[in-house]
């Protein structure tokens, strides 16, 4: 068990040395020349030649690597072209609000995938179940932007139940987290469905109804806990989902966190900006990954044993 | 009764895919006008797009331009960024994964590690930052989606081909002394088409979606060359007042990719004989 934990976590800490090797090939191999995008237009050769001294750039690439991975160390992700603050603190102040879709979204997606999910299982092979997986198709098939735009023209403008966009109340997040949540249920309803008619076909299900338990004890007692495992290995390739779809829902409706930063990024190309919610988005998956493998034994005994 | 309702469904996707090929195919006779042009009784005194009407079936974009016209050599430019982005896509995933399976030791183990990491960075943002590096045009967009999305086909044939090695009838024609590219290329590469084959029809579906959001961003395919996704980033600013500007390609979007999904899904279900929820 030691083992497996440790294991795990030593993989996670190679995984983002070579996140951080990635980033930097990618700022290395970058056209665009930082020193002379701090500097500004009007900066004289001479004053961009002493830039890319203090920044090390030219330094040889091993070096260059290593100044970059002690920066990161420190908590420095270098300095924004358009805004000429740190990176570092621009994201942070975002992500809070970032934070806190993702949350309200994710909670979204399980209320409502995992409903499906289990409605198709026990349904299976009925028209509601054929339909259910119909609307998950439509749900894994439908780009973020059109689904957001659709949400505004229904509930904003036409209804006028929620505002276009902003950020501070309650009703300000509903429809974004509906949004990535109605989108993202589309991959935990077929999941769940499938996870929950492999369970229902085991033989405890069978004995626990022969013991004459209700339907209901059956599935939400039984079943559902042994369904709901692998579910939980999806953590961390949600949040990968989840860092795409916050691009653009959070454009989409002007939320104020990383998504949006990294859009406004994409119009200045202001790459330092990209590549720092490139890194934080990349951390924050290998994290997930590293809390749904230390989670897994505690739900799952057969890995403990393993 | 299930599989009738499936075989139904995965037939409707597989004939509007046809129709969808057959439309791009023939966008210039197809399209009542030329996607780029602009036409003066194409907007409303007050510079408005105009609403669907005789003359525009689907109404006029912001500049004056026939919507529908757009929208047609716009799935060409999803076409062919789906087959070209997803071909490179599918090769570059098929070949790693074979070699990481077939040959495993420390070559394989790279290999697969290198894949690990890839797919630690979300699909769009790795797109963004690709996007950024290369001026957009049609062929980039195609690369640098293919660069992004072949990491998963890479994970399931390199799954697919480990298991097949380690299969009584691969042991045993290696028994027989046939040599290391005879059993690759006869015995396991055959059995690996099922696999390449269902992921390179989702990968479509996938492949549709990423190019309608960078495009939608900006970085995608760049106007005057339609595409779905660039369709609306420019004429979103009109999505309250001229909805069909939106909803028209949006729709277009969510119908190709479903239709890929579909199909690609009930190819899942005839082909793959490992699949788990078979009896479903």
């Amino acid at each position: 068990m030691t083992r497996y934990l440790l294991g795990r976590i030593a993989q996670a800490v190679l995984l983002l040395i070579g996140v951080s090797f990635i980033t930097f090939l990618l700022l290395y191999i970058l056209p665009a020349d930082p020193a002379r995008q701090i500097a500004g237009r009007s900066a004289t050769p001479d004053t961009v030649e002493t830039i890319r001294k203090q920044l090390g750039l030219d330094l040889p690439f091993h070096q260059q690597y290593g100044r970059y991975l002690t920066n990161l160390a420190q908590g420095d992700l270098g300095r924004s072209y358009a805004q000429k603050t740190e990176v570092a603190e621009i994201v942070a102040a975002r992500l809070p609000a970032t934070l806190l879709l993702m949350t309200a979204a994710i909670t979204c997606e399980l209320i409502i995938g995992l409903g499906i999910g289990i409605f198709a299982a026990v349904r299976q092979g009925s028209r509601s179940d054929s339909g259910a997986m119909v609307l998950s198709f439509v749900g894994v098939s439908t780009p973020q932007f059109v689904a957001g735009i659709l949400m505004l023209y229904v509930f904003a403008v036409q209804l006028d139940w929620f505002p276009v966009g902003g950020y501070g109340e309650f009703r300000h997040l509903v429809l974004p987290a509906l949004t990535l949540g109605m989108l993202g249920a589309g991959w935990y309803s077929r999941m769940m469905r499938s996870s929950m008619i492999e369970v229902l076909t085991q033989d405890y299900i069978r004995t626990a109804r022969a013991k004459g338990a209700s339907e209901r004890r059956v599935i939400l007692l039984h079943a559902l806990r042994n369904a709901l495992l692998p579910i939980i290995a999806m953590i961390g390739i949600d949040i990968g989902l989840f860092m795409s779809g916050a691009v653009v829902v959070e454009s989409v409706f002007g939320w104020p966190g990383i998504g949006q930063l990294a859009w406004q990024a994409i119009q200045q190309v202001d790459i330092p900006i990209i590549m720092g919610v490139t890194l934080v988005a990349a951390v924050a998956i290998v994290l997930g990954n590293l809390v749904a493998d230390l989670v897994a034994p505690l739900v799952d005994p057969r890995i403990r044993i393993r | 009764m299930i599989s009738f309702s499936k075989h139904k469904l995965a037939t409707a996707a597989a004939v509007f895919i046809l129709l969808l090929l057959a439309v791009a195919v023939a966008a210039p006779w197809v399209a009542p006008y030329p996607p780029e042009e602009t036409f003066f009784d194409g907007l409303t005194l007050e510079g408005a797009p105009l609403a669907p009407n005789g003359k525009y079936w689907l109404g006029t974009d912001l500049l004056g331009r026939d919507l529908l016209s757009r929208v047609i050599f716009g799935a060409q430019t999803s076409l062919i960024i789906g087959v070209v982005a997803n071909g490179v896509a599918l090769t570059i995933g098929t070949l790693v994964g074979v070699t990481a399976g077939f040959l495993r030791g420390w070559v394989g183990g790279a290999l697969m590690r290198f894949t690990d990491l890839m797919m630690c960075f979300p699909a769009l943002l790795l797109a963004i930052v690709l996007a950024a590096v290369f001026t957009p045009s049609l062929w980039i967009v195609a690369l640098v989606i293919a660069m992004v999305n072949w990491v998963q086909i890479a994970r399931v044939v390199y799954t697919q081909t480990v298991s097949l090695s380690e299969r009584g009838f691969v042991e045993a024609v290696r028994s027989l002394g046939a040599s290391s590219s005879r059993i690759l290329f006869r015995h396991i590469v055959p059995h690996l088409l099922p696999t390449v084959i269902v992921w390179g029809t989702l990968g479509i579906a996938t492949t549709v979606l990423l190019e309608a959001t960078l495009s939608y961003l900006g970085i995608g395919v760049q106007p005057p060359t339609p595409s779905w996704g660039n369709i609306i980033f420019e004429n979103q600013s009109y999505f309250a007042t001229a909805p069909w500007l939106v909803f028209i390609p949006g729709g277009a979007i969510v119908l190709m990719a479903v239709a890929f999904n579909v199909l690609g899904d009930a190819l899942r279900t005839a082909l793959d004989p490992t699949l788990k929820d078979r009896r479903a």
